[in-house]
């Protein structure tokens, strides 16, 4: 074990894997030389060359296309999208071709390829910059959807999905890449895509949460555990393949629910966990389901406006007082 | 190129005339469904210019790539099972006309987003180069791809990193129904290769040995380690934009015009000068009827995929 930032330890994920693998190759702005705008490809230019960490022309649709194109002839890529908000111009790429070369051509091409990106606001970067839309991209049936709350997590997981042979959308939050946490040394320490993760047991509330608005919700888990509010905090990890088993379980103990992300919620992540925990646990319902999420507006700049605008530790507590 | 060869490629155009006429009576009796775009007036093109490349060589196309396929070499029967949406089609019956494919030809498929295979091509380019294959990238498009985001993304990106990719435009003179004129600020689509620094050269479509000359040419370039190359195939589809397009966008001098030099007919008299006879070119017609006919059935008797197919090849891994 060794403390690492969020940014190392996905780092330590791609210069590991490739190491392993000299099929894994990343691409993307400023990735090379310049080690990625949140320095999350440091280093990797160095150690493996111009070949395999390829800076690219200002063209998100065909950094994807390019990645898609060699995923099926043989490469591992990992392409960096700058920001999420930018993936929306690689749009077409990712759910018209990376989620569907695989089935589309009855199973003969397939698309082992990484899209990391950025998401999240809290940085006065204004309404283009600093969306949560997460959600979109956990759409589309052919593409896997994954979003660590850890620095151990996210570099399990970054291997993992360089791993899979199937296409993965991997989300990192921007405000979450100077986090320290304990990561594994070992090489082989993957975990699995698809399996959500109680971070804290309790018996009163369950909150379904993932990436940064997990360490929000364990922050309002000590204050109300001050009061002797016992919260139990699970993290989805992953938005596609979505597992809710641990979810209904918890949800089965405490009757209660709070869905928690820092997207919109109309048509949200708790719009859809929500109506899931009512299909399979209607008659463990004691109270209706609250989801905290961000204020139906783009982001403004001004400061105040926008922590008013993106779900705080108050909002969390606030809904939990709300469901019991 | 020997008389051999010259037989071989007069009967894959002769099959994809065929095949496309078939294709035609098949949707109007509504056992294809959807989309379909046919090649038809456009055979030498895909035959000239895939007929240069060697096996490691990739070909990807845009929807309109029933004559791309079988060019490539896929089995008539497999392509027509695809088009009634029959299990033992290429893609099991989930990808239709728009979307053949066969991994096995490295022919990489119709893609029906226009221009998005441009940037699919680049990727299978730089895959190649990356592992030290000398394979050359042949991508199929047509002028109106031209006119969008990912054509120059892709040109540029391929110059940049001198891929081994060779852009084939195949200039029928529309977009849907649209005239290249009124869709982009130079109809001449090479000149659009000039803003990337990338050489290019254009030919006759309806010429078969043009494409094949000009093909083999530009390949040689690529394989040689010089980046990609551009090549404008001027040509012209006989038939409607797609199926049931009866827009009067074009007049019917200009289509008749087009078809006294069908690529098909243009190409008898040299075969005839090499020394085959007229018996020879009959008995490929018969050949290739047979063999649609054989294909018609086979798709025809083959089975519908299963409904277990609906939940398959979704992901490799948990499915
Ligand atoms: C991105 C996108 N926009 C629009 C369409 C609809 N569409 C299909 S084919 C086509 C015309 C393309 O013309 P061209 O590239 O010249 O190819 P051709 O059909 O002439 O072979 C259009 C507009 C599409 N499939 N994809
Ligand atoms: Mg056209």
């Amino acid at each position: 074990m060794s403390v690492l930032t969020m940014s190392k330890a996905l780092a330590q994920a791609m210069y590991e894997e490739m190491e392993r693998d000299p099929n894994v190759v990343v691409l993307g702005e400023e990735v090379g030389a310049q080690g990625g705008t949140y320095g999350v490809t440091a280093g990797l230019f160095e150690k493996f060359g111009k070949d395999r960490v390829r800076d690219t022309p200002i063209s998100e649709g065909v950094i994807v296309g390019a990645a898609v194109g060699a995923a099926m002839n043989g490469l591992r890529p990992v392409a960096e999208i700058m920001g999420i908000n930018f993936a929306f111009l690689a749009m077409d790429q990712i759910v018209n071709h990376a989620a569907k070369i695989h089935s589309m051509f009855g199973g003969q091409f397939r698309c082992p390829l990484v899209v990391r990106t950025t998401s999240g606001g809290g940085k006065q970067l204004a309404a283009t910059h600093s969306q949560t839309p997460d959600v979109i991209f956990a759409h589309f049936p052919g593409l896997k959807v994954v979003a660590p709350s850890t620095p151990a997590e996210a570099k399990a997981l970054l291997k993992a999905s360089i791993r899979t042979d199937d296409p993965v959308f991997f989300i990192e939050h921007s405000t979450m890449y100077s986090e320290r946490g304990e990561v594994s040394d070992d090489p082989n320490f993957l975990l699995p895509i698809g399996k959500s993760d109680i971070k804290r047991k309790g018996k009163d509330v369950t909150i379904v949460t993932y990436s940064k608005m997990v360490s929000i919700s364990l922050k309002a888990a000590a204050e109300l555990e001050k009061e002797g509010i016992d919260v139990e905090i699970i993290d989805l990890r992953s938005l596609r393949p979505l597992d809710l088993d641990p979810v209904f379980e918890s949800f089965k103990k405490t009757n209660r629910a709070v869905i928690v992300e820092e997207g919109w919620k109309t048509f949200g992540i708790g719009a859809e966990v929500a109506s899931r925990i009512y299909e399979e646990c209607f008659d463990y319902l004691d109270a209706p389901i609250e989801r905290v999420a961000q204020k139906e507006v783009p982001l403004p700049y001004s400061a105040e406006l926008e922590r008013a605008a993106i779900p705080q530790v108050k909002d969390v507590i606030a809904a939990v007082k709300k469901v019991l | 190129m020997d008389k051999a060869e010259y037989v071989e490629l007069y009967k894959q155009m002769v099959i994809i005339r065929l095949i496309e006429e078939k294709c035609e009576e098949l949707y109007q009796k509504s056992k294809i469904g959807g989309f379909m775009h046919l090649y038809i007036g456009q055979e030498a093109s895909g035959v000239g210019a895939i007929s240069a490349r060697l096996p490691q060589d990739n070909v990807i196309t845009a929807y309109r790539d029933h004559g791309i396929a079988i060019a490539c070499g896929m089995d008539p029967k497999v392509l027509m099972a695809e088009m009634l949406g029959k299990v033992t089609g290429c893609c099991k019956g989930k990808g239709g006309s728009m979307h053949l494919a066969d991994i096995n030809l490295r022919f990489w498929g119709g893609h029906a987003i226009v221009g998005a295979h441009l940037a699919l091509a680049t990727g299978l380019a730089w895959a190649d180069k990356q592992k030290g294959s000398d394979g050359v990238t042949l991508c199929f498009f047509g002028d109106g791809a031209s006119n969008i985001g990912y054509f120059h993304e892709s040109l540029n990106l391929a110059a940049v990193w001198k891929l081994p990719v060779l852009f084939i435009c195949e200039n029928n003179h529309y977009g849907m129904w649209t005239p290249i004129e009124d869709a982009s600020a130079v109809t001449d689509i090479r000149k659009k290769a000039l803003g990337y620094d990338i050489p290019s050269d254009v030919c006759d479509g309806m010429d078969l040995l043009a494409v094949r000359k000009a093909s083999e040419k530009a390949i040689a370039h690529i394989r040689s380690g010089k980046g990609p190359f551009f090549l404008e195939v001027m040509t012209y589809r006989y038939r409607g934009h797609s199926m049931g397009d009866q827009r009067p966008y074009r007049t019917a001098d200009e289509i008749k015009d087009w078809q006294t030099k069908d690529p098909i007919g243009k190409f008898e008299p040299v075969m005839m000068k090499s020394g085959i006879t007229k018996e020879q070119i009959e008995s490929i017609h018969a050949e290739s009827s047979k063999i649609v006919e054989e294909a018609v059935r086979f798709a025809e008797e083959s089975p519908f995929p299963p409904m277990e197919e609906l939940y398959t090849d979704i992901y490799v891994e948990n499915q």
